[in-house]
């Protein structure tokens, strides 16, 4: 077929019908996708203003206010329940466990990605082998340990456990920040006179404020979604965080407290698809850097 | 390093001791905090230890032993390869149907992600108590539809017969992990160079033919670590069972990390317990192999 043979008209149609159609079906798998995974999460913001006569009552619309919303559960959940202790324990934990995991993690990842070492690769893998026990393997002789050394029913506990789980995944991010940035410029301060830490500190770890937020958010994250642990050690009610004080203290004996409950999985779980949504592409990168330049 | 070898005024200059001290606390913290409790682990499970009773006293194989002959262990061991494996294909491939959509450009793209988000980004027990609602015996809005649709005339009561209880932790399992595995894929779709791209169009593929020969076969490894992280979550994970079921209905979707909880913790039996989370160690070792294989194949790229 020669080019005089070609009728252009009909191939721009067809690229035309073949693009609205890719059109079509982009947007329909997006609406599917979106659908699926905000159902439950609508159910529940739906139900948290909801009278409990319209709830609980088996044929009414479940998508629908049979009865005017009603903040009611809502001042239940902050002012009858620990709702805000959860939620303040959660704030506390994940902020020591940053502080630690990040002392611990910035040095171990630039010694990985710099130094060079004989046994670098190896270790760098051996850390990331620790992620793979999972919590689910360590609870049992973790809950004796904590309780020989006196730390049950305290939030130490967990801020003394959660960075064996931060640092080996943080370590493996940063490591590939750091080989994000260029090794002239630590090599060029150290001409001018800086010691190796003084150009670390000088020079790199202000390039390193991407790789930083993504361990502070990275650590706040597991500090509300951490279960096992949270639920071996603590069941004092002053000292759960979100994750094991929602599900275990809105529920009197049988009874839940369907609405507050849906009310306090709503306002956690909005404002931290909000920080991921933001923060996504940053992460989408920084998985590349660690897989690609690793 | 030949920048600094003529100037080393700082003992911390030398790669070698600074190396030391850079990763010396973060190994000392893992292995005191992991390490120990690992080889614990182990020794536990040789015992018969338990907090009545936190001498540890060796029996060899018994503990092993006792936890076999246990038929609600083996039901835990099957369900635990059954919703980690039908989870996990599920995952693959709605996560890079998922990934694909998500790199391409529409209207409302933001809404969309941060809706696809949520179930990953919820902790996992809060999500599962949006799940817990959903699938309610009595006000179950999925039950509502389909009543008002005519499909059904008695509520289906999703957890509490066996197979619909099994069914729904497969499905908020799923639900959960493919938000990550999609984010997993999504990174090594934008990895996949442009010339890659740009050939197969002037070539003329067709883009299932390009989806399939081309796209697929290059993120091969990457989806290989989304698995490898979805089966860890699937695995490991004991709060969506523990929060729907407890197990239940009558061990049915009981796994092996929440029988491990049920014995140790809240029964007590520590050697017992220590037992049944030791079983998952040949998966993760498994898990580890494969890990390894791909660091390696990675470097001779």
């Amino acid at each position: 077929m020669t080019w005089q043979d070609t009728d252009v008209p009909a191939l721009r149609r067809r690229a035309e019908r073949r693009h609205r159609l890719g059109r079509f079906g982009t947007y329909s798998a997006a609406i599917l996708f979106a659908f699926f995974a905000a159902f439950p999460f609508t159910w529940a913001l739906i139900s948290m203003f909801k009278e409990s006569s319209d709830l609980y009552v088996k044929d009414n619309n479940p998508f629908w206010f049979n009865e005017p919303p009603t903040l009611e559960h809502l001042r239940l959940l902050f002012l009858d329940t620990n709702y805000l202790t959860f939620i303040r324990n959660t704030v506390v934990v994940g902020l020591a466990v940053t502080l630690i995991t990040l002392a611990l993690a910035l040095p171990a990842a630039y010694a990985l990605a710099r130094l060079r070492l004989r046994w670098g690769e190896r270790l760098g893998i051996a850390i990331f082998l620790v992620y793979l026990i999972p919590p689910t393997l360590l609870f049992i002789p973790m809950t004796r340990v904590i309780t020989n050394i006196g730390l049950q029913e305290s939030l130490l506990s967990l801020v003394l456990v959660y960075p064996t789980i931060t640092i080996p995944i943080s370590a493996w991010l940063l490591m590939g920040f750091f080989k994000g940035i260029p090794m002239d410029l630590e090599e060029q301060a150290m001409v001018d006179g800086h010691s190796r830490i003084g150009a670390i500190t000088r020079v790199v770890l202000p390039l390193m404020f991407p790789g930083i937020i993504a361990v502070i958010v990275f650590a706040f994250t597991l500090s509300a979604h951490e279960f096992i642990y949270a639920l071996a050690f603590n069941k004092s009610s002053a000292v759960k965080t979100i994750a094991t004080g929602v599900p275990t203290e809105l529920v009197r004996g049988d009874v839940f407290f369907w609405q507050s409950l849906q009310g306090a999985v709503i306002l956690i779980a909005v404002p931290l698809a909000l920080i991921f949504n933001a923060f996504l592409d940053k992460f989408v990168s920084g998985f590349t850097m660690g897989a690609v330049k690793g | 390093m030949t920048t600094t070898a003529g100037r080393k005024r700082y003992l911390s200059d030398n790669p070698r001791y600074l190396a030391a001290l850079f990763m010396s606390p973060a190994v000392i913290y893992i292995i005191a905090l992991v390490g120990f409790p690992f080889v614990l682990a182990i020794v536990y499970a040789f015992t018969d230890i338990s907090t009545g009773n936190p001498e540890l006293d060796f029996v060899g194989w018994e503990t092993f032993r006792r936890v076999l002959a246990d038929p609600v262990f083996r039901e835990a061991l099957w369900n635990t390869f059954l919703f980690a494996v039908i989870a996990n294909v599920l995952v693959v491939v709605l996560a890079t149907a998922l990934a694909e959509v998500l790199t391409k450009d529409f209207k409302g793209k933001w809404l969309v992600r941060f809706l696809v988000l949520l179930p990953w980004v919820a902790p996992v027990s809060l999500a599962a108590i949006t799940w817990l609602w959903t699938l309610d015996s009595i006000f179950s809005p999925i039950d509502w539809v389909l009543r008002e649709l005519g499909l059904i005339t008695e509520n289906v009561y999703w957890l509490g017969r066996p197979a619909s209880a099994m069914a729904s932790v497969i499905a908020v399992h799923t639900w959960r992990i493919v938000p990550l595995a999609a984010v997993i894929v999504m990174a090594g779709l934008i990895a996949i160079p442009s010339e890659i791209n740009d050939a197969v169009a002037v070539d003329g593929a067709s883009s299932w033919r390009k989806r399939f020969q081309v796209t697929i076969p290059l993120l091969a490894p990457i989806i290989a670590v989304a698995v490898l992280f979805g089966v860890i979550l699937t695995i490991s994970d004991m709060s969506v069972v523990y929060v729907l079921t407890r197990g239940g209905p009558t061990n049915a979707t009981q796994v092996l990390s929440t029988w491990a909880f049920i014995k140790g913790i809240e029964g007590g039996a520590l050697g017992q317990g220590a037992a049944v989370a030791l079983f998952l160690l040949p998966v993760l070792i498994g898990i580890t192999a494969v890990v390894l294989r791909l660091a390696r194949r990675r470097e001779v790229l």
